[in-house]
């Protein structure tokens, strides 16, 4: 029953079948021609911009390159006065502020949309989604002094105490508790991810055609079975993108998580230490960087910032095609 | 009806053509630090010489450095000196011209705010990371009466690459063998223990809100926020606290062996009654200016500047350049030329 709602989609959404229509017809009037050449460059331009700062990006940090070769990727000092560079510690505290904030914010994000979307009366449903999409439109440095001041101060004197005494014979949670840390940034980041997450999320769950509920009442699901079954299977594309989107938001984020990870080029096992990530360090010193070695090596990080995000997405998409044959990932 | 749009038109066509009369615009970039006295500068001079209008990018010391090596600015600022190579980058002889003092202070979070000393080698002990607990010995014995607690030091410092940064660890470094050593001199360095924050506001933020924590921000900065600061053991031996007063006595102290072209650190000043740990900020300006209008213009704010100028200084917390150092300044001001010809007339 399931495999049948499942596999029916297509026609309804089938964003990647009706372009191809115009492309084999041959434009055979001015207007049409013109559109044509337009919308090329507009796609194209993309193409473009991205190459130019790949191009770039590889072209600035070639004397790193040359400098620290390999060890660049494996070693973790990060010595601005002795001009030793390693990037260890930023892409471990990229991955795993990120990987924290999605681990907060997925259950709690996707949860909010299907209620918003599925379940809540129509009178909660106006308001909360305006709210939601306010929220999203919060400037992060607010978040950031938001983190300092009241995030911190709290995690320091409750929740690290709390989560030390009960859990504290796991490595995650050993240590002082400095308030600020990996644990405050990844919470900040869940925060700034959700409603991103919620706000696609529900758009997605709207556009789910309602024939779909009640094919699957009518076969004598149960509201919460016709939901996961033949809800969230249609519109489990979308959903990932609505997550990928704020992956790529958290991987991003530079003034919040500055405020309130420490800023200390460490690896550590502990979430209650501070740590360091890459949109962070290319954000505090590259105004300051005077040797050209030193901003080379910043560029160096940003470009490694771009390939991760690039992998990151590359990995979510194979994880995508796994789960279920060839579904399209992005904003329907 | 027609009568207002006549008016409106005329209103806008004068608007728009005064300020087209002969007026020069000078472009500079540089250290974010003195910016709001600069700005406060550039706005008051416009009083004083109305043809000459200014515009400051706050882009950070290195920024200003580069852009004005690469002339795309016709000044730059900077709040640590050049060194010899990035000099030798220039295409042609800058001058660092001195223009106010900042100072560094340390600040700390203690039951009652009470007040604390340090001397050099326990401040960069602390820093080392090899006193860590309150109560140490070294620090009790220099803080008599004070009730110090049986916790740990956490240290704060600067995650942006900041000139605040340069002068704390050029005053460290001069004070301990081992700091300049194992982490050395930059606006950003690998520091050994501590918590970084963005800017004073964070250094500031983690120091309030850390029971036990130990910062170090910009003296205007502590002042505005009334923050505890330490008094620090100078050169002569005397405990001094950071004001703008001893800001100034530090340079003052300095100025008899001044180098010619003012590229000195002003850190650990001979001096009774220095502060020392405070430094020069510094504008960057091409010896032989390569537009006549905008040098003499440049000329002229320079001499304003480090003369009427320096009254504005400690209504925004910087401290005035001593006597003994405007002297100097002056005879830097007239070396500057166009083509050979000095721009200053001597008075």
């Amino acid at each position: 029953m399931a495999s049948v709602i499942a596999r029916e989609p297509g026609r309804a959404l089938g964003p990647g079948s009706a372009p191809a229509v115009f492309a084999q017809v041959a434009p055979r009037n001015t207007g049409d021609r013109i559109l044509r050449t337009v919308l090329r460059a507009a796609g194209l331009s993309l193409v473009l911009l991205v190459t130019a700062m790949v191009v770039e990006m590889v072209y600035r940090s070639l004397p790193a390159m040359r400098a620290f070769g390999f060890a660049f990727l494996v070693t973790s000092t990060w010595d601005p006065v002795a001009e030793q560079f390693g990037a260890v510690p930023f892409l471990y505290g990229t991955l795993l502020s990120s990987f924290l904030a999605l681990l907060i914010a997925v259950p709690l994000g996707v949860g909010a949309a299907i209620y918003l979307a599925e379940i809540a009366p129509v009178w909660v449903r106006t308001p909360v989604a305006f709210l939601v999409e306010l929220v999203a439109a919060v400037p992060s440095v607010v978040y950031g002094l938001w983190g300092i001041f009241v995030l911190a101060p709290l995690l320091r004197t409750w929740v690290q105490p709390a989560l030390g005494a009960t859990l504290g014979f796991l490595p995650f949670f050993a240590g002082p508790a400095y308030g600020v840390s990996m644990l405050a940034a990844g919470i900040i980041l869940a925060i700034m991810v959700v409603p991103f997450i919620t706000a696609v999320g529900r758009e997605v769950l709207l556009a789910v055609p309602n024939t779909q509920r009640e094919a699957a009442l009518a076969l004598g699901a149960t509201r919460w079975e016709a939901t996961r079954m033949a809800v969230l299977r249609y519109g489990r594309s979308g959903l990932i993108g609505a997550v990928l989107l704020g992956l790529g938001r958290a991987l991003g984020e530079t003034m919040a998580v500055t405020m309130v990870i420490g800023n200390r080029p460490e690896v550590a096992i502990s979430l209650f230490a501070p740590g360091y990530t890459m949109a962070s360090v290319i954000a505090n010193e590259f105004t300051e960087a005077t040797s050209d070695l030193y901003l080379s090596a910043l560029i160096e990080i940003g470009l490694l910032l771009f390939l991760v995000t690039v992998v990151v997405n590359a990995l979510a998409r194979l994880l995508v095609w796994s789960v279920g044959g060839a579904v399209k990932v992005g904003r329907d | 009806m027609r009568t207002w749009t006549m008016a409106l038109a005329l209103a806008l066509t004068g608007w728009l053509a005064q300020p087209a009369a002969a007026q020069t615009l000078i472009n500079g970039a540089g250290a974010t630090f003195p910016y709001p006295i600069y700005s406060k500068w550039f706005d008051e001079y416009t009083k004083v010489d109305p043809e000459v209008r200014f515009n400051y990018q706050s882009i950070g010391s290195g920024g200003g450095i580069k852009q004005v090596t690469a002339r795309t600015v016709d000044f730059g600022a900077s709040d640590g000196p050049m060194t010899d190579a990035q000099l030798k980058q220039a295409p042609a002889e800058l001058f660092h011209i001195p223009t106010v003092l900042g100072a560094d202070v340390a600040t700390y979070n203690l039951p009652g705010s009470p007040k604390l000393k340090f001397t050099p080698d326990v401040l960069a002990e602390i820093f080392l990371g090899k006193i860590t607990k309150w109560n140490d010995p070294r620090i009790v014995a220099i803080n008599a009466g004070v009730s110090l607690p049986d916790q740990p030091i956490i240290v704060v410092h600067r995650s942006d690459g900041s000139g605040t940064t340069y002068i704390w660890v050029d005053y460290l470094s001069k004070v301990s063998p081992e700091w300049e050593k194992k982490v050395g001199r930059g606006t950003s360095v690998n520091w050994p223990v501590g918590l970084g924050g963005k800017g004073n506001e964070g250094v500031t933020g983690q120091v309030k809100n850390t029971p036990g924590a130990l910062g170090y921000v910009e003296l205007a900065y502590a002042v505005k926020n009334k923050l505890p600061v330490a008094s620090i053991k100078n050169a002569a031996g005397k405990f001094v606290e950071p004001t703008i007063q001893t800001t100034t006595a530090a340079a003052a102290a300095a100025s008899k062996n001044m180098p010619a072209d003012f590229r000195v650190s002003l850190t650990n000043p001979p001096g009774d009654d220095a502060y020392p740990i405070a430094s020069f900020t510094w504008l960057l300006v091409y010896r032989d200016q390569p537009n006549e209008v905008k040098g003499r213009a440049l000329v002229k704010f320079l001499w304003w500047m480090s003369h009427e100028g320096q009254g504005y200084a400690d209504d925004l917390l910087y401290a005035p350049l001593p006597t003994a150092v405007v002297k100097q300044i002056e005879a830097k001001i007239k070396e500057i030329t166009y083509q050979g010809k000095p721009l200053v007339a001597a008075r």
